[in-house]
């Protein structure tokens, strides 16, 4: 599905984000807060938009062999891709159920894979869409600014 | 009065334009222009970082001396907790409100009076609303207060609108002094004896109230010595027996101290403005909702780490460690007496924190957007150093300063037409 109308007339921010690197997720999350800052977003719209883009981060780096987030801001919205490379979720349905993870123990010990990722993402969003195959997981959001 | 009063202000005499105060501020409210720095007062917070980082001491708080006490009747101060840190062990608490006296004040009230009737009020606060906000967040540090309210205006809700042990010391003595001699609240000046900045700012542009019942302040640096020269002549000799609060109220001084003597058990203590962020950055996520109570303090190791102390903060914990052992407790406030305070609105916030836009480049997102726009091309010109020599403190905050007419691209030393600052003039 296509959330985004035309690509000329977006700012669209990239973030790579590196398997297992715990230290650095939140560094997409933190800087979409700030451009949402400058842009002057409601504050309640930008701090759902980071929690989305969070959780996000923290999915790819706990469940897939890494990928990349993807932001195209409009004045209206803002749609975020989350595209990993694999391995792909096997039951989307059970994935989206609060509480459920597939998380290891050692993440979890980190305080990490509380599977509340998914659920997490959709409740911040105003469309939210998921499709997986064996290769790649896409989770397309977008948030509305709600302006005027 | 100034909108934007602050307190740190810049001596451009002592200036050379080094960048050293610019690379260190927490909220990039530094720039550098005609070989001066300059301080963008909408987004100082007045942690005084960078009074500590400038090599040249050009950087300093705008504080009264002791000539202020002439235009008031009856003079009293209120010396910051942390000024008992600020002397070598063998110095007890009276020793030292006597020698802040004899530099001629008619009255010394102790601050920690203030603490401990705070700490009865935070008590209370985290009792009612300690279950729907998690966490709670301190406001001890108006330094912190005023990050919160313009970088993290999500949170001001969680935020203890309590007053600040000065602010309820000033209120208490001022009373106090009205009743027993009859002075009008004008002829009164209270003066509180600061480590602080924000303290100073806070007292002129007050968070959370209408009126500062403190008239100004002077800062522990200017008078230290002074008071050290009479703490010589006092030391072991009879003072007078000053009112003075607990041992754990002492300890605000210090980092944890608050939530130490709250008897908190889950609770975040954090040092530093950027560290702050970073917690602050977790409570936005929501990855903080299992946390009860957040202390977090500007300064490095808390109040002892204020910019206008004399004594290294560190050597100054010790100090405290040696004071507490030999300090007896003041006096107990009532519980009820405190409560009914706060209830008729005297010691707790009765006016609502606005958040302040300092990172918005328009109130007109269409126009925001199209200069974040020009900033992402520019800032892809940009080599990416951060190393400041344009005049801002990274290539990031020189686009949005060029775009937002502050600064010309020229002043990169990367830029073709350079002329950096006039630099290679010299």
């Amino acid at each position: 599905m296509s959330l985004v109308n035309s690509e000329a007339g977006l700012i669209k921010l990239e973030y790579d984000i590196v398997q297992n690197d715990f230290s650095r997720a939140g560094e997409a999350s933190s800087n979409l807060k700030k451009v949402l800052k400058q842009l002057g977003v409601p504050h309640q719209i930008i701090r759902r938009v980071a929690i989305a883009a969070y959780e996000a981060e923290i999915n790819i780096v706990i469940h897939s062999n890494g990928g990349k987030i993807t932001a195209k801001i409009s004045p209206e919205y803002i749609v975020l891709i989350a595209k990993d490379n694999g391995p792909g979720i096997k039951d989307i349905k059970l994935a989206m159920t609060e509480g459920y993870s597939t998380a290891s123990n050692k993440v979890r010990e980190m305080g990490f894979g509380a599977g509340m990722g998914l659920p997490n993402i959709k409740r911040c969003a105003d469309v939210f869409d998921i499709q997986s195959k064996k290769d790649s997981t896409q989770v397309t959001i977008k948030i509305s600014f709600n302006l005027e | 009065m100034n909108k934007y009063f602050h307190s740190v202000i810049l001596d451009s005499e002592k200036c050379t334009g080094c960048t050293n105060c610019m690379q260190k501020c927490p909220t990039e409210a530094l720039r550098v222009k005609d070989k001066k720095a300059i301080i963008l007062n909408e987004r100082c917070i007045d942690c005084g970082n960078c009074i500590i980082a400038c090599p040249y001491h050009a950087q300093k708080a705008v504080a009264e001396n002791l000539d202020a006490l002439k235009n008031y009747k009856y003079k009293i101060a209120i010396p910051a907790t942390t000024l008992y840190g600020q002397f070598m062990s063998e110095v007890n608490v009276d020793t030292i409100l006597q020698s802040v006296k004899d530099l001629g004040f008619d009255y010394v009230y102790d601050e920690v009076i203030g603490s401990d009737l705070a700490r009865i009020l935070i008590k209370n606060y985290i009792k009612i609303h300690g279950n729907n906000t998690k966490p709670l967040i301190s406001s001890h540090c108006p330094s912190i207060t005023r990050l919160i309210q313009s970088k993290f205006p999500t949170l001001m809700n969680n935020i203890v609108k309590i007053e600040s042990p000065m602010e309820i010391a000033a209120r208490l003595v001022k009373l106090k002094i009205k009743e027993k001699y009859g002075y009008e609240l004008s002829e009164i000046g209270v003066f509180y004896i600061t480590p602080c900045p924000a303290k100073i700012t806070s007292i002129k542009n007050p968070i959370g109230i209408k009126k500062s019942y403190v008239d100004g302040a002077i800062s522990i640096n200017e008078i230290y010595g002074d008071i050290y020269k009479n703490i010589k002549k006092n030391r072991g000799k009879e003072t007078e027996n000053f009112m003075s609060g607990s041992t754990q109220g002492i300890e605000w001084a210090l980092a944890g101290g608050q939530s130490k003597s709250l008897n908190l058990t889950n609770y975040i203590v954090v040092d530093g403005v950027e560290n702050a962020c970073k917690i602050f950055e977790k409570i936005e996520l929501g990855k903080l909702n299992h946390i009860d109570y957040v202390e977090a303090l500007a300064c490095t190791g808390g109040c002892v780490g204020g910019a206008l102390n004399v004594e290294n903060p560190f050597v100054a914990e010790n100090n405290f460690r040696n004071l507490l052992k030999e300090n007896k407790d003041g006096i107990t406030i009532n519980e009820k007496y405190a409560i009914d305070l706060c209830k008729a609105g005297f010691v707790c916030w009765t006016e609502e924190l606005i958040p302040k836009e300092i990172d918005e480049l328009s109130s007109d997102i269409r126009i925001a957007f199209k200069k974040m726009e020009k900033i992402n091309k520019l800032v892809k010109e940009l080599p990416g150093l951060d190393c400041g020599s344009c005049g801002s403190p990274t290539c990031q905050a020189f686009a949005e300063d060029v775009v937002n007419g502050l600064s010309s691209i020229e002043f990169c030393v990367f830029s073709k037409n350079n002329d950096t600052q006039g630099y290679d003039n010299k």
